[in-house]
């Protein structure tokens, strides 16, 4: 669990006058489920573009999965994998079509495609379901499969953007039991939400406001420090003195 | 009423803080007219000529034979004078009239040579040119074949050409009214089925049909705010022909602006027939442009002269209200006829724009589906 | 509760196509009620509510809303239904206060009127009130699609899944105000698809693939959890779980949250486990009993299906 797989040092990020980032320092390890929350215009998205190669950071070190964000986003894009909440697959396109099509963007070889679908769709039991149209597939169905496609390409970080909002019960259990998996199979999980009861299932968790962290711990940690008995207690405290 | 007004400002809004609704509103209205102004070529096929025969001898009828049996024309009525020759070019039907003069084959053979006067409707320009030249090349035929039948070699029947209603024969002014009648199905149906669309697609419809608002409050709402911009946008037009290409509206500009009026309520009410049966803006785009905007372009008359096109496209042609405005407006901006020339289109026309306000209004539904 | 009764739906059922969207749904919420609607993505809460606020017609069964049907008295009814679809309704291009006109106006009102009603909620954003629409924070634009909806005085709140997509605090802050609008006596219906707001409301149906599971108070919900539930942590989440489901005595066990939620057959709790735990390589295992949350109940009413 030792080995860092994203390295943030006083990380600026600057639009003009404004200070979308002020000052990330955070380290994140191997296999680690990682939460990184915050309220709506905190600076999330900003530092996530820059965690995963598509903006430079103004000033700090960011290295991620070994690279320089200022120096080597195309290799850092080359070793992520992402998916939003609203999933990253072509509903006109199968299954099949879609992990292939996923496979070659990521320059894998066509054998190895083949090899990981076979085992992707046996390990979520979804054989019979290979040819079918994503637009057909129930939502639970689609989310699971949008995130084994993230992570075909045995990424070493996989960035999540709300991964379980609006999915029953079960199936967003299943999934989380998926993302514990793939932590354990040595992939760092990059979690962002806005819902603080997923944050719950993270192993570390960070609170951004206004551009800064001002937390970060576990969340038995987070808990135990602001005397609160759930993590959306302790953001709205952290969140709430800075609001209008 | 306050209810209806407040949704009318609403949209103007909406208009106004839209930089590419204005852009299409306002800068693409000039930017076509000048765009159209060059001429499209399209071939000349059985176009119906008319004969006003004052000499009726035997070189005339060789002629007019050799006229109507080229392919290209075909022979209409005759005329019997002068006065004849006006109202046959307005009636449409006539895109050319060939006067023989008096005494033709005794002038003929007396002084080797005759007139043939050739009088085209200049008002379509593309047809006007092509018919001349067809002709003069048919009569420059006819005189060879007098050449080689043995008599003098003198002898010359000369074409003498005339144009009617666009003299100067400049084609952009024809364009005018293709634009006019271009204009005002971008911005009626494309605009006014945009912006249900997007209330559809925003969620903000789903607000609207919850409130008291009557659909027929909805409705105008929306269909005010264009209605009056669309007009602003012919006046815009006829100012910028009269000013920039120097071509005035001939007939009654108040009954010209009164067919536009009926012409954009049509358009509008197409419109909101097209939000009814899309579910995004991109659908309602696609069904104007394809289903509205490509056939006024192409099978209306505005590029191609019906006359020019197979029976099925005309069949096709005769169902799209474009086709009857742009007569409509050729003949009162150009040739300056009354109303009374262009009575039957205008039935046409509000028949169209009935049936497409009472089919819209029967299709705006008061539920989601 | 002798107050009287807002909306009764009666056996309702919708397909779309092959989609059953809606089958047999009978509720009825009383007058100021906080009546929540818990349930995924794609349960029926959308359509149901489109239903209630006359956008839809049912395929069977009968609604009536305010003692007016929902089919019949639709006209009567859009007066006084207070509607916020899932995607806020608001036009972005139009300023805050000129949103706030235009419904106001729409509605037959002005918002000087009803001012009093919003006061609470509009004075968070009437700052920005010379501000397009469309450039507010997610919270702002619920707060404005909220004064929207409010501004008739609606005895009928319905709010599609108000909470979507907003910032926690944000979140809190809305169900602040919807407690706070009870004083007036309107009614509110409101739908989530998170189970922790379960608890903010008065009484709240469980909702799952167009069924309702449960309609009580969540309290009374989670108290119908049959079961002895024990929280167990450890280092290794994942292998914790996969350890559990292999002792024979388990029935359940979900991750939640750091723990994992266990029911064991029988209700037997037997310490023979963490030895069990032990051998399969998880050590550090700490183990609890545990009361059931919503979500729990709602776990073991999918099961039971």
């Amino acid at each position: 669990m030792n080995e860092k797989v994203i390295s943030v040092h006083n990380l600026v990020k600057k639009f003009g006058s404004f200070v979308a980032n002020d000052h990330l320092s955070f380290d994140v390890y191997k296999g680690e489920i990682f939460g990184f929350l915050g309220a709506n215009g905190a600076g999330k998205t900003t530092a996530i573009r820059i965690l995963s190669g598509l903006s430079r950071p103004t000033s700090g070190e960011v290295i991620v999965a070994g690279y320089d964000a200022h120096k080597q986003p195309e290799q850092i894009k080359k070793n992520i994998g992402y998916m939003c909440q609203k999933f990253s697959l072509y509903e006109d396109l199968t299954v099949k079509e879609n992990i292939m099509l996923y496979g070659g963007i990521y320059g894998m070889k066509k054998q190895l495609i083949r090899d990981r679908t076979k085992n992707l769709l046996e390990r979520l039991r979804f054989e019979e379901y290979g040819d079918r149209l994503i637009a057909s597939l129930p939502l639970g169905l689609k989310q699971k499969l949008a995130f084994s496609v993230a992570v075909l390409h045995e990424p070493k970080i996989v960035f999540l953007d709300e991964p379980t909002g609006g999915v029953d019960p079960i199936t967003r259990r299943q999934f989380w039991e998926m993302i514990y998996e793939t932590a354990a199979r040595g992939i760092t999980v990059f979690v962002t939400t806005h819902y603080m009861d997923e944050a719950e299932y993270c192993d570390r968790v960070s609170i951004m406001n206004e551009g800064k962290i001002e937390a970060l711990d576990t969340p038995a940690g987070l808990k135990q420090k602001y005397q609160a008995g759930s993590i959306e207690e302790v953001f709205i405290r952290i969140a709430r003195p800075g609001k209008n | 009423m306050k209810r209806l007004l407040v949704f009318v400002k609403k949209e103007f809004l909406h208009i106004f803080r839209d930089f590419r609704t204005m852009v299409i509103l306002f800068l693409i209205p000039g930017a076509l007219i000048l765009l159209f102004g060059f001429v499209v070529s399209t071939d000349l096929k059985n176009a119906t000529v008319s004969f006003l025969d004052l000499s009726k001898d035997e070189m005339t009828q060789k002629l007019s034979d050799k006229i109507c049996s080229s392919g290209f024309f075909k022979r209409g009525e005759n005329l019997k004078s002068f006065q004849d020759i006006d109202p046959a070019l307005r009636g449409n039907k006539i895109k050319a009239v060939i006067i023989f003069e008096k005494d033709f084959s005794a002038k003929l053979i007396s002084e080797g040579k005759a007139t043939v006067n050739i009088i085209t409707d200049g008002s379509e320009p593309n047809m006007a040119t092509m018919a001349t030249n067809y002709i003069s090349a048919i009569v420059a035929d006819f005189n060879s074949e007098l050449a080689g039948g043995g008599k003098a070699a003198a002898l010359r029947v000369q074409p003498e050409v005339r144009m009617f209603y666009n003299p100067s024969l400049k084609s952009q002014h024809m364009f005018v009214p293709g634009v006019i009648t271009l204009i005002m199905i971008l911005i009626c149906a494309l605009m006014t089925s945009i912006t249900i669309t997007r209330e559809k697609e925003f969620g903000t419809m789903e607000a609207l049909l919850v409130s008291p608002l009557k659909p027929i409050q909805i409705i105008l709402g929306k269909i005010v705010p264009y209605f009056i911009l669309s007009l602003v946008d012919v006046i815009i037009i006829l100012l910028l022909s009269r000013y920039v290409f120097d071509l005035p509206v001939k007939g009654s500009v108040v009954l010209l602006l009164a067919e536009a009026m009926l012409y954009i309520l049509m358009s509008l009410s197409l419109g909101i027939l097209i939000s009814t049966v899309s579910k995004t803006m991109q659908q309602a785009i696609f069904i104007s442009l394809v289903g509205m905007m490509l056939p006024t372009v192409l099978l209306s008359g505005f590029i191609y002269p019906i006359e020019n096109m197979p029976k099925a496209y005309d069949w096709v042609s005769a169902i799209m209200p474009p086709r009857y405005f742009i007569i409509i407006i050729k003949n009162v901006m150009i040739k300056g006829t009354g109303f009374l020339y262009v009575w039957k289109e205008t039935l046409i026309l509000t028949l169209f724009t009935l049936g497409a306000i009472g089919l819209s209004m029967r299709k705006f539904n008061i539920r989601l589906q | 509760m002798t107050t009287k009764t807002i909306i009764s739906a009666d056996r309702l059922s919708k397909s779309f196509g092959a989609v059953k969207a809606l089958q047999d749904i009978s509720f009825e919420v009383a007058e100021g009620e906080i009546f929540g609607f818990i349930g995924p993505d794609g349960a029926g809460k959308t359509t149901l509510f489109r239903i209630i606020t006359t956008l839809m017609l049912p395929d069977e069964g009968k609604v009536t809303v305010l003692g007016l049907d929902c089919v019949k008295g639709f006209r009567e009814l859009r007066k006084n239904i207070g509607y916020m679809p899932g995607r806020f309704s608001l036009y972005m291009d139009l300023t805050v206060e000129e949103n706030l006109n235009f419904y106001a106006t729409v509605f037959g009102t002005t918002v000087k009127e009803n001012y009093d009603l919003i006061a609470d909620i509009y004075s968070h954003i009437e700052p920005f009130r010379k501000r397009p629409a469309g450039k507010l924070s997610g919270g702002m634009k619920q707060k404005l699609a909220l004064s929207c909806a409010l501004i008739h005085k609606p005895a009928l709140l319905v709010l599609d899944e108000p909470t979507t997509g907003v910032d926690a605090v944000s979140r809190a802050e809305f169900w602040e105000m919807l407690k706070k609008l009870r004083k007036h006596n309107i009614t509110i219906l409101v739908s989530t698809p998170y189970m922790d707001e379960a608890m903010q409301c008065d009484r709240v149906a469980l909702i799952q693939e167009g069924k309702i599971l449960s309609v009580d108070q969540p309290g009374k919900i989670t108290a119908g959890f049959s079961r002895k539930l024990f929280s167990i942590k450890a280092p290794e989440k994942y292998q914790l779980i996969t350890a559990l489901r292999e002792f024979p005595l388990v029935n359940t066990a979900y991750p939640f949250g750091d723990s994992v939620h266990v029911t064991f057959r029988d209700d037997v709790y037997d310490d023979s486990l963490i030895g069990f735990l032990e051998a399969k390589g998880v050590s550090g295992v700490i183990i609890a009993e545990t009361r059931a949350g919503i979500e729990d109940r709602f776990l073991e009413l999918m099961e039971k299906k």
